[in-house]
């Protein structure tokens, strides 16, 4: 079963970003959105998820997850098996339940890959999606949809300032060298692995 | 062999039962698609959680026949997917392969930079006005030259060979007389198949997907790949009714139809090739990953 489940899982990773954002939309509409068909059901006020600049994060993170859970859980569960099952063994035979071995064996095992990944990662703090948030975003939910990739769009190819627009980039992958290189360090000092 | 006595293993239950729960939130959205675009979309609207057809039939695809733009999209993504995965996975495994060999001069520095480029590279509008500057604007190529090589594709390639084609091989090969070319194409690409599987697997899903390059570098309709087009469909609510035929006062809904049918014509090729190519997924995370 495990694999149907796997399999199931990493489906949507494949879906373009388009089709999930006509998901989103579709089902974030009122009246006629699912979302908002439960919310009724239940005698809840229906929501404007798109239009609610407190809703943006919310749903672009949920989406997110939804997403990539499945495909991105496809490494650590490689790391995950590569734990050799003489350590779990050993930990039945001194009576470990299953929350201690997940403590004491599994997360200290995927702890080099997560680091290695978090820290792959930590270039899109700044690179934030700009695919997704420019298919959700409208002038309304500026205030929390904005991010500096969409803005450096809005600034070089609507209005035509280049130079502005490509100072605000070169700064953007400024900040996000300076972050990779100090979380590298970081991740060097406390948990001795690291990118380099 | 001792006989275990027969235990109701309670957390086994409850991860099953999490699991399906967390299969139907993957699958239910694309399941809805596909049974919205089978339906009457006007009762569609009016169902609260769907499960089956409402009104079953096929008004929704007859109306998308017509529907030109969908179609020409649909042409123009193949075509940008064929071109880019033959000039991708040929430059990828070549540049894998040189930068495998040892005795390639520089090779630090290259893959340094080639490396960089992951971390930090110019920006938006720097690289449009670079692909700009070389008349790749506006033009079929525009999304196929930039971002050819993907760093990432590279990188497993590279490990790949390294780990697969031994030095020995290739000398071997030297002393009984091959040139380069001749070793790339009779001897490393037939032991390479399981590479070459994994790198037109993702290099053509995520070219399938792209639509910032089509946005931003291509200026006629005609050239728009599909997901160009169903983002006019799906997010701008853009679709012009120009189909004609009997849609009579309920035209609001059949646009939504029209939404449904569109996502189920794009995600179809996909769905169906899924099951064939699934098992290389999980195997292809770890191609990259030294051999013990």
């Amino acid at each position: 079963m495990r694999n149907i489940y796997q399999s199931f899982s990493y489906i949507p990773h494949f879906l373009s970003i388009v089709v999930v954002c006509g998901f989103i939309v579709m089902f974030t509409t009122t009246d006629t959105g699912l979302f908002n068909k439960i919310l009724m059901t239940f005698g809840l006020p229906q929501q404007q998820f798109l239009s609610d600049p407190s809703w943006f994060r919310t749903v672009y993170v949920s989406s997110g997850v939804w997403q990539g859970a499945g495909w991105s859980s496809i490494i650590y569960f490689s790391s995950l098996s590569a734990i050799s099952h003489s350590l779990y063994e050993a930990a039945d035979i001194d009576g470990a339940n299953r929350f201690q071995k997940i403590r004491y064996i599994s997360l200290p095992g995927m702890a080099p890959t997560i680091i290695t990944i978090m820290l792959l990662n930590m270039g899109n703090l700044f690179a934030v999606g700009f695919e997704k948030v420019f298919l959700l975003y409208s002038p309304i939910t500026y205030v929390t949809s904005d991010v500096l990739s969409t803005y450096v769009y809005r600034s070089g190819f609507m209005n035509q300032e280049y130079s502005f627009a490509s100072a605000v980039g070169f700064f953007n992958s400024i900040i996000r060298l300076i972050l990779l290189v100090l979380f590298n360090y970081l991740a060097k000092k406390v948990v001795h692995e690291s990118l380099w | 062999m001792r006989s275990k006595p027969f235990k109701i293993d309670f957390f086994i239950i409850l991860l099953n039962g999490i699991f399906i729960l967390l299969s139907i939130t993957f699958l239910y959205p694309i399941y809805f698609q596909f049974i919205a675009s089978f339906s009457n979309p006007a009762k569609v609207a009016a169902t609260p959680f769907l499960i089956f057809p409402v009104d079953p039939g096929i008004g929704v695809y007859r109306l998308l026949l017509n529907y030109a733009i969908v179609w020409i999209g649909y042409r123009n993504s193949l075509i940008y997917l064929v071109l880019s995965l033959i000039f991708s996975v040929s430059t990828t495994l070549m540049g894998a392969f040189a930068l495998s060999r040892r005795r390639l001069a520089g090779r630090k520095i290259v893959l340094f930079f080639i490396i960089m480029t992951m971390f930090i590279n110019g920006g938006m509008i720097p690289t449009f006005l670079v692909v700009k500057s070389l008349g790749l604007y506006n033009k079929i190529w525009a999304l196929v030259f930039p971002g050819m090589i993907g760093v990432w594709n590279l990188l497993i390639s590279r490990t790949y060979i390294a780990s697969n084609i031994p030095d020995e091989l290739y000398e071997a090969a030297i002393i009984d007389g091959s040139g380069e070319v001749r070793f790339f194409t009779q001897i490393l690409l037939p032991l390479s198949k399981a590479l070459i599987a994994v790198l037109i697997l993702y290099y053509g899903s995520s070219r399938w997907n792209a639509f910032f390059d089509a946005l931003i570098y291509l200026r006629d309709r005609n050239l728009y790949p599909l997901q160009l087009i169903l983002r006019e469909i799906l997010i701008q609510d853009r679709i012009a009714m120009e189909m004609g035929g009997d849609i009579g006062s309920s035209e609001f809904f059949w646009k939504e139809g029209i939404k449904y049918g569109v996502t189920v014509v794009s995600i179809a090729p996909l769905l169906m090739l899924f099951p064939f190519v699934q098992r290389y997924f999980v195997k292809g995370v770890m191609i990259g990953s030294l051999k013990e």
